[in-house]
Order: C-alpha cells, then structure tokens, then sequence
C-alpha cells in the first residue's frame, strides 16, 4: 500500500515538472516568435522612414543641381516603384529596396561636385537622417536575422523542436539580401 | 536573445550583493563592538538601516544622482542629431526598447557611461569631447557598448554594489576613528577582568573593520572587469565592427585633456577609467577596468568577425586565459548576402565601381586587412599608410 503510494506521488511529482518544463518551453518560443515580428516590424518602419524623407531631399537638392536631372529622375522614379509594391511579393519588393538604395548613393556621390550644396545646412542634415535610415534599415535586418536565427534553433533543437511540432513552430525566413550595413570605403585624403 | 546570459548575471549580482550586504553587517557589528562592548546588536541594526537607507535611494534614484554628479544634461535629437541617431541606429542592432535617454556632459576629455535601475529606466550620458573626437563608425562602437551595459544589466549591478562599498568604507571609517577613545577609556579604568577571550574578539574585529573596505573593494572590482569585457564582445556583435570601438579606445586613452569632474564614485561606471592619465603604469588589482591597450588588442585580435566566439578567441590569444561569458548563442559573424556565381551583391557593386575607377587612371591597391585604396594617376607623394590597419600599403 505505501509503495504504491510512493509510486504515484513520484509519479505526479514527474507529470508536473514535465508539464512546467513544456509550459516554460512554450513560452520561450513564443517569446521568441514575437520577436521576431518586432523586428520584423522595425525594418518596415525604416523603409517607410526612407520613402518618406526622399521628397523632402529632392526638393532641397533640385535648386542646386540644374544638370543632374535624371541622377534626380532615377531617386524618385525608384522611390516611386518601391511605394506601389507595398504590400505586394517580399522578394520583388526587397529587390527594389535595393535599387533605390543604389540611386541614393549616386545621388549623394554627385552632389560631392556642389560645394553650394554641401554647405547648406538643411541638406546637411538631411544627408544625416538619410544615412542614418540607411544604417538602421541594416541594423534591423542584422537583428531580424539574429532572431530569426534563434528562432529557428529554437525549433530544431531537442527538446523545444517537440514543442514546436506540437503547436507548429515554423522558423521565419533569413533576410536574404546584404545584412551587413554597408561601411563607406575610407576616403584617403592627399592634401 | 542573450536571456540565459542576462539571468546568470542576475544570479551572479544577487549572490555578490549578500555577500557584501554579510560584509556590511559584520563590519557594522564589529565598528560598534570596538566602541563599547555589548552594543555589537545596535551596530548591526544601525547597519542594515544604513543599507537600506542606501540601497532604496540608490535603486529609485541612483540614475538621477549619477546624472548629477557628472553634471549632464539631457539633449534633444535637434541639438546633437547625430548622436540620437547613433542610439537609434545601436537599440535597433541590440533590440533594445524604448530607447534609453540621451545625456551630454560638457568636458573636453572623450568618454561615456551608462546608468539606470532597467532597461525601461536607463540613460546614456556622453562628453562632449567624444563627441568631438569620435567619427561615427566609432561613435557607434562606445554606444554599443553602453547599450551592451544595459541589455545585460550591468547598470543596476554597479549601482547597488557600488553603494554597499561606500556604505562599508563609511562604517569601517567610523569604526577606526572611534576606536583610539575605547582604548583609552579601557586603560584609564584599570579593568584587569577583562578576559584574553575578550581582547582576541577585539583583535579580530579591529582587523576586520580595517580589511573589509579593501575585501568589498575586490570583490567589486573583480567582477565589473568581467563586465567591462563581456560589454566589449556585445558591442562588437551589435555593430558587426570591432575596429570602431577598438580605435575608440584608442582615441580615449590617447586623449591630452584630463577629465575635471571624474571622482572615484563615477569611475567605474565610464566606458574607460578616467582616473588613468596617459603614460601612467597600470595597476591591475585596483583598477576597475581591465587595461583599455588589452582591450584594444583583444578586439583587434577577433580576426574579422564579430560574434562573441571570435571574441573569446581573441581573449585567449591576447591574455592566455580563457573568458566565460556564459551561454550565448548567435550566428557565426557577419552573414552576407545570396551567393550569385559565388559573390556577394555588395562584392559585384565594388568590382563595377573599382572598374569604372581603373578606366579613369586611378590605381586600386588592396591592403592586408582587406580594404583596397583608390590611388589617383596624379599622386606621386609619400607611401601610403592603411587608414584602417596603419600598415604601408605596398607601392606600385
């Protein structure tokens, strides 16, 4: 009799530790999940950031710069392209990302002839932001990645891979373009 | 993502601060016991007051005294832009939210700290000086590291500890100015009942009262150096760019002005101790820093990744010991993007762009370290040096 007492205390004393251990598991990968939105989230706030700081930098520049205007063409033609694709294919979308982040630098590689320009303090700043958004755009995507990353271990790895097959943890897609932020070569100067 | 890493040092921190809160009593017990015999109780009480006291305004307003010792004021994104984004750009790489407020100090000298009980309640306070003397690549580099700080509390740990030191250093004074009056007093009484056991108790506490600001002072010590490196390996990760804070340092220590407002209480706090003058020996034991030129080496010894195993290795490779962060899982260094025909966008972009420059006459040399410059036709001046590693870039 008190053996089979003993039994069935160690073995609820077994049933609940194991269902603590499911419940923390589960948590942690929700957690985890949720993160990984956020972060998602976050690239999308700097992209929109970027699309809406454009205008404002073309309107600055365009007095300043009478010859260049397909270089300003380009800039709004691709900002243009990216606003349409919101919420359309990711794939198509992170590609033009990609090509108005290139006329951008073009833009800002041309303006370097203007010293009216580079000495105007509204641009500067705006330079600033612009760069700035860029930065963030490829930080969020680093750490998008990171916990994409993490969430995908999370979902391999014994023994939270059996409670994500149970409540079907899937890992999230990798950023698959350039996630490392892009650091200007350094300019040498032979003054 | 670093959650089992920040757990460890919460558990680390709680094991310390009883260890020094056990320091404190006794000191306490003993400071009290010096002074008169049978009054030991009332200076255990008078210690855990003392501790309480502290520890509640320390916990609630400890950010806000730091602040105000260091005389920072906070600034507005409009009034030092580059700054607020470089915190913007650094909590979005660490996943830090809300972002912490930004102060500035007005001081010549380049350095920076981090305060706060939370993550939801912390700041960030830099000089003006580093803010002068930093580009931004580097600029980066120091605020990843405070923001390293708060992501893995350090910043409460600091506070806390740092105030059971004072609270031990002030009871441990009081301790020994009182002592020489009870001795006196013992002697001119003649009380000749006074047992051997009684005066070895005496002894043992003089000798405590004596050692216990030291013996706090290590233990904190010991462990805010651990710290400061495992801040260093997370703002390497979190910039994907250990050279920015290692030339950071570089510019820090190197740096001619001397702090004005340093003190003792605010030093182990800075990203680099701004008690130690330039040229000056360092004294490891007592400092709360490990020695910023290993610092330096060690992040430059990480072999062009990022992530905390190459920051381990480069810890080993430089000091000859090994460096137990804890558990942290992250990927394996920078992570380029698809391989199309076996190179990344980014190396397709540089070949197009180096080919255009070659086609205008100017000559690209690539340097050890990986960064190729772009050589004019005209130059004819001086050897190159490698802006990134100050190697001489080979000649033509």
């Amino acid at each position: 009799m008190n053996i089979v007492l003993a039994i069935l205390g160690l073995g609820l004393v077994i049933v609940i530790a194991v269902i603590g251990l499911v419940i923390q598991i589960y948590n942690a990968l929700v957690r985890q999940r949720n993160e990984v939105r956020n972060a998602w989230a976050q690239i999308d706030v700097q992209l929109k950031r970027r699309h809406d700081l454009i205008p404002n930098l073309v309107e600055t520049v365009k007095g300043f710069m009478q010859h260049e205007r397909e270089t300003l063409e380009a800039v709004v033609k691709a900002r243009q392209q990216v606003v349409d694709l919101r919420g359309g294919n990711l794939q198509e979308r992170a590609q033009m990302e990609n090509v108005l982040s290139q006329t951008l630098k073009s833009l800002f590689a041309v303006t370097e002839s203007y010293p009216d320009l580079k000495a105007n303090g509204n641009f500067l700043a705006l330079q600033e932001e612009i760069t700035s958004t860029e930065n963030k755009i490829g930080f969020a995507r680093q750490y998008y990645n990171d916990a994409a990353m993490e969430l995908s271990n999370k979902t391999e790895l014994f023994p939270s891979n059996i409670i994500a097959g149970m409540f079907n943890f899937k890992p999230e897609p990798f950023f698959e373009v350039e996630n490392v932020v892009e650091r200007e070569a350094p300019q040498v100067n032979f003054g | 993502m670093i959650h089992a890493q920040i757990r460890a040092n919460r558990r680390k921190a709680v094991v310390l601060v009883g260890v020094m809160a056990l320091v404190l009593f006794a000191t306490g017990f003993c400071a009290a016991e010096l002074y008169q015999a049978g009054t030991g109780l009332l200076g255990l009480v008078a210690a855990l007051a003392l501790w309480l006291t502290l520890t509640v305004i320390s916990y609630f307003q400890g950010d806000q005294i730091f602040l105000a010792m260091a005389r920072a004021r906070e600034v507005r994104k409009s009034d030092a832009p580059q700054l607020h984004n470089v915190v913007e750009e650094m909590c979005l790489a660490s996943g830090l939210t809300p972002q912490p407020r930004i102060y500035l100090i007005d001081e010549p000298s380049p350095n920076a700290f981090a305060t706060g009980r939370s993550p939801q309640h912390a700041a960030v306070a830099v000089t003006s000086g580093l803010l002068e003397t930093l580009d931004r690549n580097e600029l980066q580099g120091v605020i990843a590291h405070e923001l390293a700080h708060i992501n893995n509390r350090d910043i409460l740990y600091m506070s806390l500890a740092g105030v059971m030191v004072g609270a031990i250093v002030i009871l441990a004074d009081f301790g020994r100015y009182l002592r020489p009056h009870t001795a006196r007093r013992r002697t001119s009484s003649g009380n000749q009942s006074q047992s051997g056991l009684e005066l070895a108790l005496a002894l043992a506490a003089l000798v405590l009262v004596v050692l216990a600001p030291l013996m706090a002072e290590l233990l904190y010590l010991a462990i805010s150096r651990r710290r400061e490196y495992l801040a260093d390996a997370c703002g390497a990760l979190y910039t994907r760019y250990p050279e920015g804070l290692a030339s950071a340092l570089e510019k820090i220590t190197g740096s001619v002005a001397t702090q004005a407002q340093a003190s003792r209480v605010l030093a182990p706090m800075y990203i680099a101790n701004p008690l130690q003058k330039v040229g000056q020996r360092f004294v490891a034991w007592r400092n709360t820093h490990p020695d910023t030129q290993e610092r330096i080496a060690i992040l430059r010894a990480m072999g062009g990744k990022a992530d905390i195993g190459s920051y381990q290795q480069g810890f080993a490779q430089v000091t000859g010991k090994a460096l137990r962060v804890g558990e942290v899982s992250v990927p394996d260094g920078p992570v380029l993007g698809p391989q199309v025909d076996g190179r990344t966008p980014l190396a397709r972009h540089r070949e197009t762009t180096d080919l255009l420059w070659r086609q205008q006459g100017y000559q690209v040399r690539a340097c050890r370290c990986g960064i190729s410059l772009k050589v004019p036709p005209v130059y004819t001046g001086k050897p190159i040096s490698c802006p990134q590693c100050q190697q001489v870039v080979a000649s033509k």
